[in-house]
């Protein structure tokens, strides 16, 4: 499959009236067809200019926005205007309109292509459905609770038929359980109709939960890319290290071999491994940190465990590991 | 005192009072909406910004709005006699409410679409809506409710302006309290007369409250 989204050393300069602010610089990436791909960074490392340049929200200042084989920059307006009603989007914040109903709001989208009012209804319908909350359909927002109206946003973003979702910190207001059923709704969509998704989050758990390929964007640039699995189990920049550890890790208090950092991705979450782990090797183990999820009966995360001082257990325990194809890797740990 | 010829005065202050201030009103709107939007539009933060048009729109809201109302209403006389062929009496009075309410009702729209979130007109944008769907699909019905409580408060401005211009001839409650109750000191009338102003602008405030509360989604 071939590249939905092609972005080219890309970069943003904001100008204000004393100095400018370099919000991009230099990105570069591919997004293919079909895909999910997640964008993470921590707050103001350009995300959000990010995805805006990529339905031209935001003009950048150098690069180009190849979207679907159309180079954005030599659209005019109006041919960016119709462009846009492929490149979908939904945000933190929801931005519904409060005036008009669930049904309305979906219709929305379809007003603005010209769509006639009968043929946009039956649409609009079809996409609550899909989503889930058809039985809220003349419900305002200020009657929906937050993850009803996100899923009358995502209706509403695939009423156009769109080839790209963006989802601008889709989940980010809301709490942990709805998150999941969003991001399972945003997995089904992604299936059923084959719309390439792109996340923008600062939650490393949404790009463990539901992205194929992620790119970790620190200070404008792109710090690390690649497959989700790649990244979580060898991060390689100071940033994705900070992002699959949030509490932080300063070397020094253990020395390297001392720890083992097992990792999980997508396992079954029923096979309890360290406890096997533990009558194979006939030895104990102390769990130093532990960081896991159960994504649809599948396991994700990361383990550190304190290994005992004896050799010969030490590689009882790698031998194990190693015959049970888990990832591991000796760690240095301070915790 | 409260004579037939009394009432029969009375009758017709309210009549020419409502008069002047409805159809000045709808005329205030009709210049100070669409001011209004472009004063949004224009905005450095708007979706269509032009920066000199926005300064020079907003310099001129401005120095109308700063030249008190009884001196715009003397100075603009020449004026209201070639539009309307005379300068007094009620349908004269409309011209001067109208030129002095205009650049007010167009603060009062920037204000209220400027409580239209950011983030809506941005989901629009996204949807590749032109500035004139945003402006008619989002802007307006958004501001809707917050636009007809500020209209209420608009029309009970140009009432009390349609009473100061009783002191030149301009017809209304407030030329009869002002040639009766002051000028012939009877205060029993201008009692009543201010009591009816207070009336109309109970009901207009009233009336504005609900049509905006009953319209308003975001309040169920």
């Amino acid at each position: 499959m071939g590249a939905m989204i092609e972005i080219k050393n890309l970069g943003k300069t904001f100008f204000t009236k004393e100095n400018q602010v370099v919000a991009l610089e230099g990105v570069s990436l591919e997004i293919e067809e079909g895909e999910i791909f997640g964008i993470i960074g921590l707050s103001g490392a350009g995300k959000s200019t990010l995805v805006r340049c990529m339905n031209y929200l935001e003009k950048p200042t150098t690069g180009s926005v190849v979207f679907d084989g159309q180079a954005l920059h030599t659209m005019s307006e109006k041919q960016l205007r119709k462009a846009r009603q492929s490149i979908s989007m939904i945000f933190q914040g929801f931005h519904l309109l409060m005036q008009r109903n669930a049904l309305q709001n979906v219709c929305f989208p379809l007003e603005i292509a010209g769509v006639p009012k009968k043929e946009a209804e039956k649409k609009a319908k079809e996409m609550l459905e899909l989503v889930g909350i058809a039985d809220k359909m003349q419900a305002y927002p200020s009657q929906l609770s937050g993850g009803q109206k996100q899923r009358v946003a995502i209706a509403r973003a695939l009423a156009t038929n769109p080839k790209v979702l963006l989802c601008d910190e889709a989940t980010s207001a809301l709490d942990p359980t709805t998150t999941r059923s969003i991001l399972a709704l945003l997995q089904e969509i992604n299936r059923k109709l084959g719309v390439t998704i792109v996340i923008i989050t600062h939650e490393m758990g949404v790009i463990e939960a539901i992205c194929k390929r992620v790119a970790i964007l620190d200070r404008s640039h792109v710090a690390e890319m690649g497959k989700v699995e790649d990244i979580f189990v060898n991060p390689q920049s100071e940033i994705a290290k900070q992002l699959i550890y949030p509490q932080g890790r300063k070397e020094g208090t253990f020395q390297k071999g001392e720890c083992v950092r097992i990792v999980f991705d997508g396992r079954s979450s029923f096979e309890p491994v360290v406890s096997n782990m533990v009558l194979a090797c006939g030895t104990a183990v102390n769990i130093l940190f532990a960081d896991t999820k159960n994504i649809d009966g599948q396991a994700f995360g990361q383990m550190l465990l304190q290994l005992p001082d004896d050799e010969t257990a030490k590689r009882k325990i790698f031998a194990y590991l190693t015959s049970r194809n888990i990832h591991f890797e000796e760690e240095f740990a301070n915790v | 005192m409260f004579n037939a010829q009394m009432m029969q005065l009375l009758a017709k202050g309210i009549w020419e009072t409502l008069y002047m201030t409805l159809v000045s009103s709808f005329l205030a709107y009709l210049l100070g909406l669409p001011l209004g939007l472009l004063l949004i539009v224009t905005d450095k933060n708007g979706i269509r910004p032009m920066r000199v048009l926005n300064r020079l729109l907003s310099f001129v809201i401005n120095f109308v709005r700063s030249v008190p109302f009884l001196i715009l209403l003397i100075a603009v006389i020449p004026f209201t006699r070639f539009l309307v062929g005379t300068s007094v009496g009620s349908t004269a009075t409309i011209v001067p409410l109208v030129l002095a309410s205009a650049p007010f009702v167009a603060r009062m729209v920037e204000s209220s679409i400027k409580e239209v979130d950011r983030g809506v007109v941005e989901a629009a944008q996204s949807m590749g809506a032109s500035p004139w769907q945003i402006v008619w699909k989002v802007l307006l019905p958004e501001a809707k409710p917050s636009l007809i409580l500020n209209a209420a408060i608009a029309t009970t401005t140009i009432l009390g302006y349609s009473a100061m211009a009783g002191f030149v001839g301009g017809g209304g409650l407030g030329t009869i309290s002002i040639n009766y109750g002051f000028y012939r000191y009877q205060s029993d009338v201008m009692l009543v007369t201010v009591l009816l102003l207070v009336v109309i602008v109970q009901v207009f405030q009233e009336i504005g409250m609900r049509i905006a509360m009953k319209g308003d989604k975001r309040s169920h």
